[in-house]
């Protein structure tokens, strides 16, 4: 057992222990859904961070610590952010034929997701500061997090809940645009960027191309408008 | 496929750099994104170079997430009391918006004629 503590503590210290436990988890979480037939609930961030959340609390390791390790994993969202060009670029013949209707989904978009989640939160006796993190979460995270430093709420708070934002988007837009009989992958995967981000995008890349360009174009725009949006419907609806 | 490597980390560099200096409300990625697309436009064997790159990363982006969201559980206590307040606001919200982005894209492209895609 002695032997067992000393490699632990030896592991637990380079980044290679938790940079391996996040892909294994991601590995697991990506069969899982494919296990699932493409269960939306069964989605593979969702597992995996579900194994990897057990593991820190089993292993009593801190967020900071795992982060370390994790970091090199972490780092590449700039890269890929970079990457959702390439998509762009093959797919801007397509986006030339829909400019109309890829910026009034934008603008309607756009304003739901910040007047009803601010709506719902103010008719729910939600406070100022907390109003402030929720109302630009549709936003990609460091705008987002922007956004809200600006207005008075917490960087913290505004990435939970961008985190979840994103969360929701990727396991219900499948359903709820089947439900709503929309076939178009333009209109689907643009709208999931808009409302849900990198994660509706990354959901939108798993099952279709031209959605996942599409999502990358509707995150991109949304990153700019909720930069202005989220302000003004703050002010507009608090009065403060 | 390191040229690719190199192309995408210098567009970052360069969109964080321009982001800063000109105050701009978009993050650096974002400007690196447009950079990009720019370079791949006006010359196709840049595109040619960066797109299997690109693709290859773009497969996995999902896995991308995980450390945030991981961070996330430890600050779950933060939505605090209004913890079921907020989270309905999440959902209902992003159900509606995307739910009205994609109705609207819809009309709007029946509205003008345009193509089936």
């Amino acid at each position: 057992m002695g032997d067992f503590a000393e490699i632990w503590s030896y592991l637990a210290e380079g980044p290679l222990l938790w940079l391996t436990a996040t892909l294994v988890a991601y590995v697991i979480g990506d069969a899982a859904a494919k296990a699932a037939g493409g269960a939306p609930l069964v989605n593979p961030v969702l597992v995996a961070v579900i194994l990897l959340a057990g593991m820190l609390w089993a292993s009593g390791t801190p967020y900071p610590v795992y982060l370390e390790g994790a970091q090199f994993v972490h780092f590449m969202l700039g890269p890929v952010t970079v990457a959702l060009a390439v998509p762009l670029y093959a797919n801007l013949g397509s986006l030339r034929a829909v400019v109309l209707p890829a910026l009034a989904a934008l603008v309607a978009g756009s304003l739901t997701a910040v007047i009803s989640a601010l709506g719902i939160a103010m008719a729910l006796g939600v406070d100022f500061a907390t109003l402030a993190s929720l109302a630009p979460k549709s936003a990609t995270a460091p705008v987002a997090i922007g956004v809200a430093q600006a207005l008075g709420g917490s960087p913290t708070l505004t990435a939970v809940l961008v985190i979840i934002t994103g969360l929701i988007g990727a396991v219900v837009a499948t359903p709820l645009l089947d439900a709503l009989g929309i076939r178009d992958w333009r209109a689907r995967g643009f709208s999931v960027g808009v409302a849900a981000h990198g994660m509706g995008t990354a959901r939108a890349l798993q099952v279709n191309e031209r959605a996942g360009a599409f999502a990358g174009i509707g995150m991109a725009l949304n990153a700019v408008l909720t930069a202005l949006l989220a302000p003004w419907a703050l002010a507009l609806m608090t009065g403060q | 496929m390191h040229h690719a490597l190199t192309l995408i980390l210098l567009a970052q560099l360069a969109g964080e750099s321009l982001s800063r200096l000109l105050d701009l409300p978009v993050p650096g990625p974002v400007v690196g994104m447009a950079l990009m697309l720019a370079a791949m436009l006006a010359s196709p064997r840049i595109a040619a170079v960066v797109r299997p790159v690109a693709e290859g990363i773009l497969r996995h982006i999902s896995l991308l997430f995980v450390p945030a969201a991981v961070g996330v559980v430890g600050h779950l206590d933060r939505l605090g009391e209004d913890g079921a307040a907020v989270l309905a606001a999440l959902i209902v919200s992003t159900v509606l918006a995307i739910a009205v982005g994609a109705l609207v894209f819809v009309w709007v492209q029946r509205f003008v004629g345009g193509s089936d895609g």
